[in-house]
């Protein structure tokens, strides 16, 4: 399910806090950062100065010599030539700040984007059971371009009306005093709009919001059961129901783009207004200066002209600014959710064993080496320092492990259990019974604080973890596919396999036959979680995968479980190649999977009930031989 | 794909997007009137020292803002009134449409792309409405107007826009060109990098398992770089546009001084028109820009409307137009003469063929076979999910393309393998099955089901909410719900497509004792893995590859059918 866009505003906790951080991220840009307000300036300068560049240019060149006979034009040139330079500078510094604020934005989006991925993959897996996929990607798509609009359009373009409307401001004053009580006035005008606007557009935009979640919530609901709706004829019922939250919608949109789009139309307005106010008193400022001595009040026409292109020129920045400081929390309250994930504690790991390849000598003494022996050892230090060495035998072992998911509901409770080396240990019972909890304690997928489970003697948290989950293969319930070659997918169990390596963990898990009938055979293309292969193929391809990785101990979890019984008895076959030598943990709820198991161990409500193997376990006429009699059935 | 859109627009709707332009026809002549009012005002009145003119014309420039500030609101308003109404037009239409898809539609589009379809696309085209009609108008005539007024009062000096205008068509011309492809290689980078990250979310405890997270960070990496490379050669060249805009328009602004000045100094012009023909250049320029824009908009929007256009399109693989409205079942009978059966449509390519199948009114049959042996292909042709590729499925005594679909389905309930429950309490998800179902029907079904029990036991029983997609249950429970449901339709003939995998054999065989004494006359059809399920039925068929390979009881395909005694022994029921 793709993240169902909310394009709303949203505020963030400590605008002050996330701002200083996310300017951070600038710091290897100074220099840069350094010139775009350099060019930020020059460009508003060199609009700002034009304009008034039109007082001297009428009042000083065009107005004293209109009818002279032979008029002077040099220094009319050379203001205009000058004027001609200010704007070239103007254009070519606006180009570069445009430039280097493109390379810093996308530099520093570049820099988040893989400090959020990086930091994912080190989240504990209890991250991912309580968020939804959507609620993570949304971080990647519409926070991170949040901040890539803010960075790149925003804030120069609100750096850059701030000048704008500041340094208009005070030439406005040096222009004519008087007419400037005229833009306080408007000042007065433009904020109230804005703000009465600004109050229904965010009510509205409110309400838009509680529609449009109403109407993707409905879509959603009966497009995932489309079917079901056809199977009822609930077609006409669905859609009645839809058309009256979809008014509401309609309705509710039409308000809160109204007052989103009125603005625009009435600053703009508003500032032909405040011109034609202008034009007229300053027309008879003018007058009133040309016929006597006006001192405070004087106006020359060239000033007035200049005074007008202002007035055009002061109404939109501000505007724009209101627009921009909405867009600039939005991406705040944005930047704010990516550093929240930043921020998780990431998966703990102390442990300091690890895993090497060794050769074990004739006298036992064990070496490390580089190359590949399929001999694999716990490496260790000492208490003096020294190395110590104990080869992987796969032997794992809880002791009264009790474990809970959210520290309530008590998920196992007391379990002990030994799997000796190379044997296959079963897991029995229904759904919620803990059998897939067990195994995601052996891999640490979650952790059981103290070493009441041990691998080889070693407590497993006394092992890097990313060695530890190396030296268990697993397959898991619902299996993964990636984008890529069938090839690649199998390859993903261990980079350096070969393509011949891949072939024969293929064929173990009894796949080679279908991929050899697929259109591209290994190099068939697969497309987003391999949807153009069956369940069942999946799940070979998941099984193949752990084959080439070769590890010393398995864990099938309902590995088989898409496999209809008469191809499991196929590929059984596989299995149990694949499965040889190995320490094996097999959670299956079908029980002709786990019949040939060394020791079967039933579960129910986290507790152990039972535990055996299977002859024992139908000699004791217990709960397993109920399963196994038909007398009940697994959920 | 223009067409099929517009033709949704609702009359109200069209006539609001009429009157946009014609509000914003009023508002540029105001805009674009207001400059030569000010040049007047320099020229005449203050010329002529005449505080009278000044004041006469300062008062009717106000009044013309005045006006225009109207018509801009009102546009505004109108604007938006048309492109949600068309927006909410469209996805009704669409919705509707998805309603009417049937089975084979369904299956070409994945939930999430119709998702997507009905909010982002839908979005967009609403974006690009609002924009295309408030300024498909607005820039043109905003163009032609100050060019108008331009020439008007110097036709001499308004030969800048010769130079200038080409310049910038050429350049942004140019640019967009050139830029168009880079975004759209960029917005594929970013899909790109998008499936990264939900790739690894999906499959993050193999990631773990296998200790990848190195490997994953390393592509995760690539992709990035990727997208900001993508990113850095698109935007670099569309931030182009602006700054030559600007140029142009300094450039403008310099030559009318420099030559107006001049014509003004030899007596050629006044003063007043000087400034506003300057005004007039940035509005020209700037409508140029705007029409730019909305090339930008259009073709940025062109993707998502075809997306919608292709769903409204598709052409309905069933309907029922040309049934029999009358046409009733005469009872539960089932027939398949020689069907065959494709998703493709494709007779070489068949799911099931050759199936040749006789049900008598109120038997109970079970269906069984291996994963992809098409035993829910086959029941889906009952209710006419599908239509067949070739032969023909009759039902109660007639082809079942003779009935309307929905006497059809209402006689024929089936229970689907992967099934759904809505938000609402229990009581209103089982009225899917007959709105006007009285409580004791209801509880009726459920005790049919062996839904009862554990309906009774929540606190709020039959009116306890089942969140969306029916999470407050579990899977076993849901199934039972599901079989109820059906139940509530008194259907001739009910299919139980794997509906009870999740509830344990005891609750099982009861279901199905309910079925045997209750629904005597119903014809009963039950697709199982579990030999146990089936066992007692009828008739079993074995379904092999597409075909049916075997049918008879229990005893009879125990001697006769290997692949049935196979599956048999593969469950192993019963100690060795």
């Amino acid at each position: 399910m793709p993240p169902t866009r909310q394009t709303g505003f949203k505020k963030p906790k400590d605008t002050k806090k996330t701002a200083l951080r996310l300017l951070s991220y600038f710091s290897e840009y100074k220099a840069q950062l350094i010139a775009v307000v350099i060019c930020v300036i020059l460009s508003s300068g060199a609009n700002v100065y034009g304009t008034y560049m039109l007082k001297p240019i009428i009042d000083d060149y065009i107005v004293p010599l209109i009818g002279a006979e032979n008029p002077a034009i040099s220094g009319f040139l050379m203001s205009i030539l000058l004027l001609l330079f200010a704007y070239i500078i103007g254009a070519f510094s606006s180009w570069m700040y445009n430039r280097i604020m493109v390379t810093i934005s996308s530099g520093v989006l570049y820099t988040i984007r893989n400090q959020l991925f990086v930091k994912m993959q080190k989240l504990p897996i209890k991250y991912f059971d309580t968020h939804t996929h959507g609620d993570v990607m949304s971080r990647y798509t519409n926070d991170a371009d949040a901040i890539r609009m803010m960075m790149s359009q925003s804030v120069p373009q609100l750096v850059s009306s701030l000048l704008t409307v500041v340094s208009v401001f005070i030439m406005m004053i040096i222009l004519s005093p008087l007419l400037t009580i005229l833009v306080i006035v408007m000042l007065f005008i433009i904020f109230g709009v804005i703000s009465f606007v600004g109050k229904r557009s965010a009510l509205y935009f409110k309400r838009q919001q509680n529609a449009l979640g109403a109407v993707n919530g409905y879509v959603e609901e009966m497009i995932e059961g489309q079917k079901v709706v056809k199977v009822f004829c609930h077609e006409d019922k669905s859609k009645e129901k839809f058309t009256d939250i979809n008014n509401a919608l309609r309705h509710a949109s039409s308000n809160a783009n109204t007052f989103a789009n009125i603005l625009f139309p009435i600053m703009g307005n508003l500032s032909y207004l405040h011109y034609a106010l202008t034009a007229m008193v300053g027309a008879a400022l003018t007058i009133h200066s040309g016929n006597s001595d006006a001192g405070f009040f004087a106006l020359t026409i060239g000033a007035l002209t200049a005074f007008l292109q202002y007035t055009r020129s002061f109404s939109q920045p501000i505007t724009q600014m209101s627009q921009q400081i909405n867009a600039i929390l939005n991406a705040m309250a944005g930047a704010e959710r990516i550093f929240q994930v930043i921020d998780e504690k990431p998966e703990v790991d102390d442990g300091k064993a690890t895993i090497a390849r060794v050769v074990v000598e004739p006298d036992g003494r064990i070496i490390e080496v580089n190359h590949r022996t399929g001999r694999w050892a716990w490496k260790r230090f000492g208490k003096n320092g020294e190395t110590v060495f104990n080869e992987v035998k796969g032997r794992v072992e809880f002791k009264n492990v009790t474990f809970s998911y959210d520290g309530k509901k008590t998920i196992l409770s007391d379990i002990s259990l030994v799997a000796e080396p190379g044997k296959k240990i079963a897991f029995v019972g229904s759904t919620g019974a803990g059998k897939t909890t067990i195994t995601n304690l052996i891999n640490r997928f979650y952790d059981v604080p103290d070493g009441k489970i041990t691998y080889d003697g070693i407590p497993i948290n006394n092992i890097k973890k990313d060695d530890l989950r190396r030296s268990l293969g697993m397959v898991l319930q619902d299996t993964h596919l990636f984008t890529g070659t069938v090839m690649d997918n199998i390859r993903y169990g261990k980079l350096d396999a070969t393509d011949e390596d891949c072939i024969e963990a293929a064929k173990i898990a009894n796949a080679h036959w279908f991929i050899t009938h697929l259109p591209n055979g290994y190099n068939t293309m697969l497309t987003a979680d391999g949807e153009n292969l069956s369940q069942g193929q999946r799940q070979l391809l998941a099984i193949a995968r752990a084959a080439v990785e070769d590890p010393p101990a398995l864990i099938l979890d309902e590995a088989t479980s898409s496999i209809d019984t008469r191809t499991e008895k196929l590929i059984e076959k596989g299995m149990d190649g694949l499965m040889k030598g190995r320490t094996v943990f097999v959670i299956a709820h079908r029980l002709s999977t786990v019949r040939n198991a060394d020791m079967i161990i039933v579960l129910e409500h986290g507790k152990i009930i039972e535990q055996g193997s299977h002859d024992e376990l139908i000699a004791k006429r217990g709960k397993y031989y109920q399963l196994y009699t038909g007398a009940f059935e697994l959920d | 794909m223009l067409k099929t859109l517009l033709r949704l627009m609702s009359k109200t709707d069209r006539k609001y997007a009429l009157t946009t332009p014609l509000l914003i026809v009023g508002e540029v002549a105001m805009e674009t009137t207001i400059p030569l009012m000010m040049a007047r005002i320099v020229d005449v009145g203050i010329a002529n020292s005449d505080m009278g003119y000044v004041f006469r014309s300062g008062i009717i420039m106000m009044l013309m803002a005045l006006v225009s500030l109207f018509f801009g609101a009102g546009a505004a308003r109108t604007a938006s009134v048309a492109s949600t109404g068309f927006a909410a037009s469209i996805r009704q239409a669409v919705f509707f449409k998805i309603q009417d898809f049937s089975f084979g539609n369904i299956d070409k589009f994945s939930t999430s792309s119709l998702l997507t379809r009905l909010t982002t696309d839908i979005n967009n085209i609403q974006m690009s409405t609002m924009m295309v009609i408030r300024t498909c108008v607005r820039a043109p005539f905003m163009f032609a107007m100050a060019l108008f007024m331009a020439v008007s009062i110097n036709a001499r000096l308004a030969a800048v826009f010769l130079v200038a205008v080409p310049v910038i068509v050429i350049v942004v011309a140019i640019v967009s060109k050139l830029a168009m492809p880079k975004f759209r290689m960029l917005l594929r980078k970013i899909d790109d990098l998008n499936r990264v990250v939900q790739e690894n979310l999906a499959g993050i405890r193999v990631v773990k398992a296998f200790v990848r997270e190195p490997y994953e960070d390393k592509k995760f990496n690539e992709t990035t770089t990727e997208v900001r490379n993508a990113q850095l050669s698109a935007e670099r060249l569309i931030i182009i546009n602006m700054p030559v805009m600007q140029m142009v328009i300094y450039a403008c602004i310099v030559a009318i001084l420099w030559f107006g000045g001049n014509m003004i100094i030899v007596g050629g012009m006044q003063t007043g028109q000087l400034i506003s023909f300057i005004t007039y250049v940035t509005q020209i320029l700037m409508s140029l820009m705007m029409i730019s824009m909305i090339f930008i908009q259009l073709v940025n929007s062109k993707a998502s409307g075809d997306r919608v256009v292709e769903i409204l399109n598709e052409p309905l693989e069933i309907n029922d137009e040309n049934a029999n409205p009358s046409l009733k079942l005469d009872d539960g009978s089932i027939r398949f003469e020689d069907v065959a059966f494709s998703y493709q449509h494709d007779i070489m390519n068949c799911a099931v063929r050759h199936i040749d199948l006789d049900i008598k009114s109120g038997e109970t049959v079970g269906i069984i076979g291996g994963t992809g042996s098409s035993k829910s292909s086959l029941v889906q042709l009952i209710p006419r999910l599908y239509d067949v590729t070739a032969g023909r499925v009759i039902v109660g005594g007639h082809d079942v393309r003779e009935y309307k679909l929905d006497v059809l389905r209402n006689d024929v309930s089936m229970v689907l393998q992967k099934n759904v429950l809505f938000s609402g309490t229990i009581a209103d998800n089982l009225r899917w099955g007959n709105e006007h179902a009285t409580m004791d029907e209801i509880k009726d079904a459920c005790r049919d089901a062996c839904a009862d029990e554990f309906i009774s036991s929540f606190p709020d029983g039959y009116m306890t909410d089942l969140g969306q997609g029916g999470v407050n249950v579990s899977g076993g429970q849901k199934q039972r719900l599901c079989i109820a449901r059906a139940l509530l339709k008194k259907p001739k003939i009910i299919i139980l497509d794997d509906s009870t995998s999740a509830v344990d054999t005891e609750t099982d065989a009861r279901i199905r004792g309910a079925f045997r004494t209750k629904l005597k006359d119903t014809t009963t059809i039950i697709i199982a893995q579990r030999i146990s399920s089936i066992e007692d039925a009828d008739k079993i068929i074995v379904m092999d590859n597409g075909r049916i390979s075997a049918q008879g009881t229990h005893y009879e395909l125990m001697e006769s059918c290997d692949i049935y005694r196979e599956i048999y022994d593969s469950q192993q029921k019963g100690a060795e």
